[in-house]
């Protein structure tokens, strides 16, 4: 049985330009399905409880709950409180990066020149941080809530000494990754480059949003049977739901 | 001056001076030692792990690393280090992770983020979970693969090696000195560590 969501009509769709930022409330139920509008796609992600926002996406859980420094198809995002946020249902890029984190002002500015309002009006360069800073700060949050996020459409290698190695061209146009909501969880996404990103020609990839219903996830899910730890995970999250 | 032992199991804060150098003893082995710095004027500024691997492209920390916060400014660097290798990812184990890690029924057992939690409610100082960022794991070796696995490995640490850090401003010190008995980085036996300031460096910060 396929986990994708081979059902129906979007709820709703949305276009996210490239190197601009939105943030909404996605509820429990629901499949958000993010696509890759262009090549070398990078979507800054994060997430926090609709309910308690002070409950958050917790880097260090995920990866070690599932024994991975990647995500993909049957990998859930861990909140700092043993649930799930969300899941990772479907995937056709295969590798997302959870540790590399944001881009800031002064990279972008070292790598792609000054940019101002003034001059390049709404062209002008917005970092990863700033983008998630306004975001946050719609919900009351502050970079006190700034915790690890990951990057959709990246990929980052280690190689035994611990260094990180970008792949370059990893994400093609068309792809997608599909993540079912596990609680109320409010979203934050930036569709600019990844800080590792070595390009020096500022074109980052748009990305569409689409919404749609979704079962509840069956005694087969794919993320729920990846591993024992998922299994508990899923126990954790429903039980609040009751 | 600090010096002073902390036994396994125990949090411990403190401010070291900008230029005062720090020093971390893992007494007995292969202890966790769960640590957050923060600015110490301003702790909403506090060691970012993500700043830090992207800025050196490597996610181990060890002599060299500079350790950068979250508005990107440089906190402290690792001066020495007799282990050789330090955790970036790993980050705290907590009552609610240990649930999804071992057991529903390991919620009662001690976790670093109760430690964390008790010490920031004596601190006193309007600090809360939500000043608990990713950590570093010092002492802990928590290798990923090419093909992007991560597993928490024996440890490479033994008896008596430390790590030396020289502070770039005052920095707030948050440590927990991991209770976990569930995981065998540490051989199931969770030990004290020695924590202590050696005055001031003699290579100041840029």
């Amino acid at each position: 049985m396929s986990a994708a969501p081979h059902f129906v009509t979007p709820l709703w769709e949305e276009e996210i330009p490239g190197g601009a930022h939105w943030s909404g409330v996605v509820r429990r139920g629901v499949v958000l399905r993010l696509v890759a509008l262009a090549d070398d796609a990078n979507v800054a992600t994060l997430f926090y409880s609709r309910e308690q926002p002070l409950e958050r996406y917790n880097m260090a859980d995920t990866l070690k709950a599932q024994h991975t420094a990647h995500l993909t198809t049957g990998c859930v995002c861990y909140s700092d409180m043993g649930r799930i946020l969300c899941s990772v249902v479907a995937d056709t890029c295969g590798w997302h990066d959870p540790l590399c984190g944001l881009t800031d002002a002064r990279s972008l500015e070292s790598r792609y020149g000054s940019t101002r309002f003034q001059e390049q009006r709404n062209a002008r360069i917005v970092s990863g941080i700033e983008a998630m800073l306004v975001e946050l700060g719609k919900y009351g949050l502050n970079e006190r809530d700034l915790v690890a996020n990951i990057n959709f459409f990246s990929k980052v290698v280690v190689d035994d000494s611990g260094a990180l190695g970008r792949v370059a061209g990893h994400a093609r146009a068309g792809q997608f990754v599909d993540l079912r909501f596990e609680m109320d969880t409010i979203v934050l996404l930036h569709a600019g480059p990844h800080p590792l990103d070595t390009g020096t020609r500022y074109a980052p990839a748009g990305v569409r949003l689409e919404a749609r219903h979704a079962p509840p996830p069956a005694a087969d899910d794919v993320c729920r049977t990846r591993c024992p730890e998922n299994a508990r995970g899923f126990i954790n999250t429903e039980r609040h739901h009751r | 001056m600090i010096d002073t032992v902390v036994p396994a199991g125990e949090p411990w804060m403190g401010v070291i001076r900008r230029g005062e150098r720090f020093r971390i003893v893992d007494l007995e082995g292969n202890q966790a030692v769960d640590t957050l710095f923060y600015n110490a004027d301003d702790t909403h500024e506090h060691y970012s792990a993500q700043n830090t691997i992207q800025a050196q492209g490597r996610i181990y920390l060890t002599t060299g690393s500079l350790l950068l916060s979250n508005r990107g400014r440089p906190m402290l660097r690792i001066e020495d280090d007799t282990c050789g290798r330090h955790d970036t990812l790993g980050g705290a184990c907590s009552s609610e992770s240990n649930t999804v890690r071992y057991a529903l029924e390991k919620r009662y057992m001690h976790s670093c983020r109760d430690s964390f939690l008790l010490a920031l409610a004596r601190h006193d100082q309007g600090m809360t979970k939500r000043d608990l960022p990713s950590n570093i794991n010092f002492f802990m070796n928590v290798p990923v693969t090419p093909e992007g696995g991560l597993r928490f490995a024996d440890g490479i640490s033994a008896a008596g090696r430390h790590v030396e850090l020289s502070a770039l401003m005052d920095t707030l010190v948050l440590i927990s000195n991991c209770p976990q008995l569930n995981n065998p980085c540490n051989a199931y036996n969770p030990t004290p560590i020695r924590v202590m300031t050696l005055g001031v460096a003699t290579r100041e910060s840029a």
